[in-house]
C-alpha cells in the first residue's frame, strides 16, 4: 500500500505544515525528509536545552540556545540537501500565522507540548479547512489522532483538560502530600521572595510583633545583615507560621499536628555560623549554587533536613549577592539551579513539619517544573504513525483514518502494542466546531465583565483576542488598532457588573464572543444565578456546554473520592497529578478495551491506575490513560 | 548568630484569616519566557559542569549524564540508566530499521555500539538512512559500518561507537561475548539461526533480535533465553517475573496446526518468504514480481503440510512482501526500530514485559501485535 505510486505523488506534492520541533518533532521531520517530502514549514519558538539532547537527535550540546526550528532544518538537510524547509522560530499563535497562512498547506501535523497551542492550530485548521494530524507523548505512551473537518471529530470535541490545581488551605495549612510543599514553596514562597512583591499571595507576612499588620515581614530590614535576613525569614515561615496555625485547634482535630522548626533545631549554631560565609573563593564565572557551594554532588540524594536547612539559607543569600538584579522580577524555572535548590530544600523542610516524605532534588525538579517523562523510542514511533496517516489523509484515503495508541503494556487479548481506532464522527454539539450555544450561569449584579473574559472566554474558550458583543453593542474587543476612545471605553467596561454594561446582561441575554484570529465565533446564552459554592464553584459561574466532566474534576479537587489514583502522588510520576486528564481520549479506549474480546483485568487495571493520566509540559506531551468509568457504548472497533 | 527575637517568644495568634474561606487555584506551571530560557541554560550547564568537576562516585551517575538523560531518567530509573551504560550490543547489518535502531540506544546512553556490515555504500542505501550524506565523495568506497558509525558518534559524545569488520555468517566462539545484545537485520535464515544458535551456546547471556522491514511490513523477533526481570504492577509495586524463551529454529518449526487461528498473518507469509528464499539460494529480498507465483505455489506446499487453510495468509499480503524486495518504508523502519530500542532497554534494565517472541507492524492495517509463538512440542521418539 504505501509502495503505491499514487503516495509517491501525494506525497511529492504535499505542502506540510509541522508545529512543534521538539520531541516529536525531530523524528517526524526527519521521517517526512525520507519519505519523500519536499515542502515542510516548521515553527516552533523554543530553543534548544541540554535535557532535549537524550531524544532530539538533530540537536548537539553546540546547538544549545538556538532556534529549534532552524537547527533541525539545517540538520535534515545533511542527508536530504534538495528539500525545502522553511523554519520559523515564532509562537503559532503570532498573528502573522492566520487563517491565509493555514490555508497554503496540504496538511498540518502538531508535535506541540500545550493545549493553547493545540486548540489554537485546531480552530485555525478548521476555519482554513486543511487536515490536521494530532500528536502527543509521555513516556512510552504515546497517541496520534486526524482531525478532518466534516469526517472526524476536531481535537476539541472532547472536553479538554484543565490544569490541576490545589486549594489555598491545602497549600497554606494542610498539605499532605510532597506535591503540596512544591506548590508552596515555588507559588508562595519563592513568588514572595525573589518574584513580583506586589502580588497577590497567600502567605501570612505578619510577624508576631507586628500589631499594626501593615509592615511585610518578607522586607530586609535596613541594614540587615544577610545571614540574619536569611534565618529571620526560616524562623517565620517553617516556625512562627507554624505555631500560628497550630492555635487553631479546629483544623488538627483529625490532622496531624505539624512541629514548628526553627534553624536553631535544624542547624547546630557552628554550622550555622560556617554557613554564613558564603563561597567567595569559588569561580564568579559559575552559575551560583548552593549544592556546590556546600559540596552537595548527588541530585539523587534525599537531604537530611539539616542539609535542607543549609542549602534553603545559601541559596537564600546565594539569589542576594549573585542575582540581586533579578530580585522581583524572578518566576520559577525548572532549568534554573539556584531556583530547583531553593524550592527543594524549602519544600523539604515544609514537608519534615507536616511529617510528609522528603524527596531529593532530581524528584523535586520533576514535581516542580511539571517535567513529562520523555524517551526518544516513543517519539520515533508516534512520528512514523504520524507520516502513515499524513500519506493517507494526502490521498484522500479517509476511509482508512485510523487514531493509534502506543501502549507500554499490551491492552488486549491480541497482544498489541500499537493500536489503532477508527475515528470519531464530530461531536454535533461542539462549540468550536458546530454552533451550538453555550450556557453561562452566573450572577450579572456582581459579576464583572472582565471575570467573563479571563475566566470564561479567555481561559475556557481559549480565545486569545476576544471581541464581545450583546446582540450588536460591542462592548469589548482585544487587540491592536483600537481608537484610544474605544481602548477607554472598552477598558471602563471590564470593570462594570455584566447588569451595567451599557447593553446591560441579564439573564436570558445572548453573548457572542468572536476571535478573528482564529475565526471562531460562539454564543453564549446567559443564566442568572445569585448563590454559587465557593469551594465548588470558585470562579463564582458555571459554563455548561462544553466542560461538563472537567469542570467536575477541577471542582472536586478537595474531594479524594473524587481524584483518581491520588495513591501514587508522592512519587516522581505524580507529576501527571498537576496534569491534565483527557476525558475524550479515555472515553475511547475504554471502549476499545471493552470491546476487545478476553481482555484481561490485570492489563486493564495497569493502563489505568499505574499511570492515570495525562500531562502537559515543556517539551513532548502525552496522554496517559485513567481507568475513569466515563462509559461510552459506542463501540466502533471494526 | 543573630537569633531574632522571633524565635523565642511563642506567643499565639489568631490565625491568618485565608484558610479555607477562597479557593484560589495553584496552577501547576508557569511557562517561562523563552528570552530568559538561554542565559538560564548556558548559566545551567555550567554549573552542572562545575559540579562534576568534583567528580563522582564510582558507580554514580555523573552530573552531565544526569542533565542529559534527566527526562528518561523519569521513565526508567537510575539504576535502569547504569545498567545501560555497561551495556555492549553488537549490530550486524545497516539499514533503515537499524539505522532508526541505533540512533535510540545511542541517545539512550548504552555503554559501546558496534557495527557490523563491511557492504559497500550505494546509492540504494540512501532511501531509508539518515545516517549516510547523500555524497559520494563522502561515502564512496567506504563501508556502510564505517560510514554509519561516523554519523552515530555525534549524536552523544558519551556512548563508544565502532566498527566490527567481518561476515556476520561466522561470529561465533569468544567474540560473541565481548557483547550482552545481538541485532541481525538483513541475513539470510541461515545466518539468524547460526548467530542465534551461537549466542545460546555461550555461558553468558546474550540476547538475540533479528529485526526485517519489508517496505510497510515489519518483523522483531526476540530470544532473551532466560529472561528474569521486574515487573511493574499496577500499584507502583514490582513482582520479579522470569521467562523462558524458544530458540529461533524452534519458533520457526512449530506446526501451524498447533498455533491458534488468530496468529498474526504476517507469522506466517514471513515464515512462506523465508523458506522459498532459503531454497531459491536468495538472498533476503532478492525477490521481484515475478516471484509471485512460485512464492503463492510454496504457500500451497506449506499449508496443506501444516493443515493451515490457505486463506490465512492472504495472496495481497504475500505479494506485497515479494514486491517489497529490499524496499524500507521510512515511518515503517522509526516504528521498528522505535520498539526494539525499546525491547532492548527493557532487557537491559531487566525492567518491565519485553516481548515474547514475536513482533508485527503492518502499516496496512496499523497494528502492532506481539505474538507468543512456542517451541515444538517434544517430539515422542
Amino acid at each position: 500500500m504505501a509502495a503505491a505510486a499514487s503516495s509517491e505523488e501525494a506525497v511529492k506534492a504535499a505542502k506540510v505544515l509541522m508545529v512543534g520541533a521538539g520531541g516529536i518533532g525531530c523524528e517526524l521531520l526527519k521521517t517526512l525528509a525520507l519519505s519523500g517530502f519536499s515542502d515542510v514549514h516548521i515553527i516552533d519558538l523554543d530553543t534548544i536545552e541540554v535535557s532535549n539532547l537524550n531524544r532530539q537527535f538533530l540537536f548537539r550540546q553546540s546547538h544549545v540556545g538556538q532556534s529549534k526550528a532552524k537547527v533541525a532544518r539545517d540538520a535534515v538537510l545533511k542527508f536530504r540537501p534538495n528539500i525545502n524547509i522553511t523554519p520559523y522560530h515564532a509562537n503559532v499563535k503570532d498573528s502573522t500565522f492566520n487563517v491565509e497562512f493555514f490555508k497554503q498547506f496540504s496538511v498540518v501535523l502538531n508535535g506541540l507540548d500545550n493545549l493553547d497551542a493545540r486548540r489554537h492550530v485546531n480552530r485555525l485548521c478548521l476555519a482554513a479547512e486543511v487536515p490536521l494530524v494530532e500528536s502527543g507523548t509521555t513516556g512510552f505512551l504515546g497517541q496520534v489522532t486526524v482531525h478532518v473537518k466534516g469526517k472526524t471529530e476536531c481535537y476539541e470535541c472532547q472536553p479538554k483538560p484543565v490544569p490541576k490545581s490545589y486549594p489555598v488551605c491545602t497549600i497554606t495549612s494542610t498539605p499532605s502530600k510532597f506535591v503540596h510543599c512544591i506548590v508552596w514553596a515555588k507559588d508562595l514562597l519563592f513568588a514572595k521572595l525573589f518574584g513580583d512583591r506586589n502580588q497577590d499571595n497567600d502567605l501570612n507576612v505578619h510577624s508576631k510583633d507586628d500589631s499594626s499588620s501593615k509592615t511585610d515581614v518578607f522586607e530586609r530590614n535596613v541594614d540587615e545583615d544577610l545571614s540574619h535576613y536569611a534565618q529571620r525569614i526560616y524562623d517565620h515561615v517553617f516556625g512562627y507560621n507554624i505555631e500560628t496555625a497550630l492555635a487553631n485547634e479546629e483544623t488538627w482535630k483529625n490532622r496531624r499536628r505539624p512541629n514548628p522548626i526553627y534553624v536553631r533545631d535544624a542547624l547546630p549554631e557552628d554550622a550555622v555560623q560556617q554557613n554564613g560565609c558564603s563561597q567567595d573563593h569559588k569561580n564568579e564565572e559559575q552559575e551560583p549554587s548552593a549544592m556546590v557551594s556546600l559540596g552537595l554532588r548527588n541530585p539523587q540524594e534525599i537531604w537530611s533536613l539539616a542539609d535542607n536547612s543549609r542549602v534553603f539559607l545559601e541559596a537564600f543569600k546565594l539569589f542576594f549577592e549573585k542575582r540581586e538584579k533579578e530580585i522581583g522580577n524572578l518566576i520559577f524555572d525548572k532549568d534554573d539551579q539556584l531556583a530547583v535548590e531553593f524550592v527543594t530544600a524549602a519544600a523539604n523542610i515544609r514537608a519534615s513539619s507536616f511529617g510528609i516524605p522528603l524527596h531529593s532534588l532530581f524528584e523535586a525538579k520533576g514535581v516542580a517544573g511539571n517535567i513529562v517523562h520523555a524517551v526518544a523510542t516513543t517519539n520515533a514511533i508516534i512520528a512514523g504513525l504520524i507520516v502513515i496517516e499524513a500519506i493517507k489523509v494526502l490521498k484522500g484515503d479517509y476511509q482508512n483514518y485510523r487514531m493509534s495508541y502506543c501502549l507500554e503494556h499490551p491492552a488486549t487479548a491480541r497482544k498489541m502494542l500499537l493500536m489503532p481506532v477508527e475515528p470519531f464522527e464530530p461531536n454535533k454539539s461542539c462549540y468550536v466546531c458546530s454552533e451550538t450555544p453555550l450556557v453561562l450561569e452566573v450572577n450579572t449584579k456582581t459579576t464583572k465583565l472582565r471575570e467573563v473574559i479571563d475566566k470564561v472566554i479567555k481561559s475556557k474558550l481559549g480565545m486569545n483576542l476576544p471581541l464581545v458583543m450583546v446582540g450588536a453593542t460591542l462592548v469589548f474587543e482585544d487587540g491592536e488598532g483600537l481608537e484610544p476612545d474605544e481602548a477607554e471605553n472598552y477598558a471602563l467596561n471590564l470593570d462594570k457588573v455584566l447588569a451595567e454594561l451599557p447593553a446591560p446582561v441579564v439573564n436570558d441575554t445572548k453573548l457572542t464572543v468572536e476571535d478573528f484570529q482564529q475565526e471562531l465565533k460562539c454564543s453564549i446564552n446567559i443564566k442568572q444565578r445569585d448563590e454559587f459554592d465557593k469551594e465548588k464553584e470558585p470562579d463564582g459561574m458555571v459554563l455548561a456546554g462544553w466542560t461538563g466532566p472537567v469542570d467536575k474534576q477541577i471542582t472536586s479537587n478537595g474531594d479524594k473520592r473524587l481524584v483518581p489514583s491520588s495513591s501514587s502522588a508522592d512519587d516522581v510520576d505524580s507529576t501527571a497529578e498537576d496534569a491534565s486528564v483527557k476525558p475524550g481520549m479515555k472515553r475511547k479506549l475504554n471502549e476499545i478495551l471493552e470491546s476487545q474480546e478476553n481482555f484481561d483485568v490485570q492489563n486493564k487495571s495497569d493502563v489505568g491506575s499505574s499511570s492515570a493520566q495525562i500531562v502537559e509540559d515543556d517539551d513532548d506531551d502525552i496522554v496517559m490513560f485513567n481507568e475513569d468509568p466515563m462509559q461510552g457504548k459506542k463501540k466502533r472497533l471494526q | 548568630m543573630a537569633r531574632g527575637e522571633e524565635t523565642k517568644t511563642k506567643k499565639k495568634k489568631s490565625l491568618p484569616k485565608n484558610t479555607c474561606k477562597t479557593l484560589a487555584r495553584y496552577p501547576p506551571l508557569p511557562i517561562p519566557p523563552a528570552a530568559d530560557l538561554i542565559r538560564v541554560l548556558s548559566l545551567g550547564i555550567r554549573a552542572l559542569a562545575a559540579m562534576d568537576s568534583g567528580g563522582g562516585a564510582e558507580g554514580e551517575l555523573t552530573a552531565q549524564e544526569t542533565a542529559l538523560y534527566d527526562r528518561q531518567i523519569r521513565v526508567w530509573g537510575v539504576d535502569a540508566q547504569k545498567r545501560l551504560s555497561k551495556a555492549h550490543v553488537l549490530v550486524c547489518g545497516m539499514n533503515g530499521t537499524t539505522t532508526e535502531f541505533c540512533k535510540n540506544i545511542v541517545l539512550a546512553g548504552v555503554g559501546s555500539l558496534s557495527l557490523m556490515d563491511d557492504h559497500m555504500v550505494t546509492e540504494d542505501d540512501l532511501n531509508a538512512n539518515f545516517l549516510i550524506p547523500p555524497d559520494e565523495s563522502i561515502y564512496g568506497g567506504r563501508s556502510l559500518a564505517e560510514v554509519c558509525c561516523e554519523s552515530l558518534k555525534d549524536f552523544n559524545p558519551m556512548v563508544r561507537v565502532s566498527v566490527e569488520k567481518g561476515d556476520p555468517s561466522l561470529i561465533d566462539g569468544e567474540f560473541l561475548d565481548k557483547f550482552d545484545i545481538i541485532v541481525v537485520s538483513g541475513a539470510s535464515l541461515k545466518t539468524k539461526l547460526f548467530i542465534n544458535e551461537n549466542c545460546r551456546k555461550r555461558s553468558k547471556r546474550i540476547a538475540f533480535y533479528a529485526i526485517d522491514c519489508k517496505d510497510s511490513c515489519g518483523e522483531i523477533f526476540v530470544d532473551l533465553q532466560k529472561h528474569s526481570y521486574v515487573q511493574k504492577k499496577p500499584g507502583g509495586e514490582s513482582e520479579p517475573q522470569e521467562l523462558t524463551y524458544p530458540s529461533l529454529q524452534e519458533a520457526i518449526s512449530v506446526s501451524w496446526n498447533n498455533l491458534p487461528r488468530r496468529t498474526a498473518k504476517l507469522y506466517f507469509a514471513m515464515r512462506v518468504l523465508e523458506n522459498y528464499e532459503l531454497s531459491e539460494g536468495r538472498s533476503p529480498g532478492e525477490t521481484t514480481l515475478s516471484d509471485i507465483p512460485a512464492v503463492l505455489a510454496r504457500r500451497k506446499d506449506m499449508c496443506d503440510n501444516m493443515s493451515l487453510s490457505e486463506s490465512q495468509i492472504p495472496t495481497a499480503l504475500i505479494e506485497r512482501l515479494v514486491a517489497a524486495g529490499k524496499k524500507e518504508h521510512p515511518p515503517v523502519c522509526a516504528i521498528l526500530g522505535g520498539i526494539l530500542g525499546q525491547e532492548v532497554i527493557k532487557s537491559i534494565s531487566c525492567k518491565g514485559d519485553p516481548i515474547k517472541n514475536f513482533f508485527y507492524f503492518d502499516a496496512a492495517d496499523g497494528k502492532g501485535v506481539i505474538e507468543d509463538i512456542p517451541p515444538p512440542p517434544p517430539s515422542v521418539n
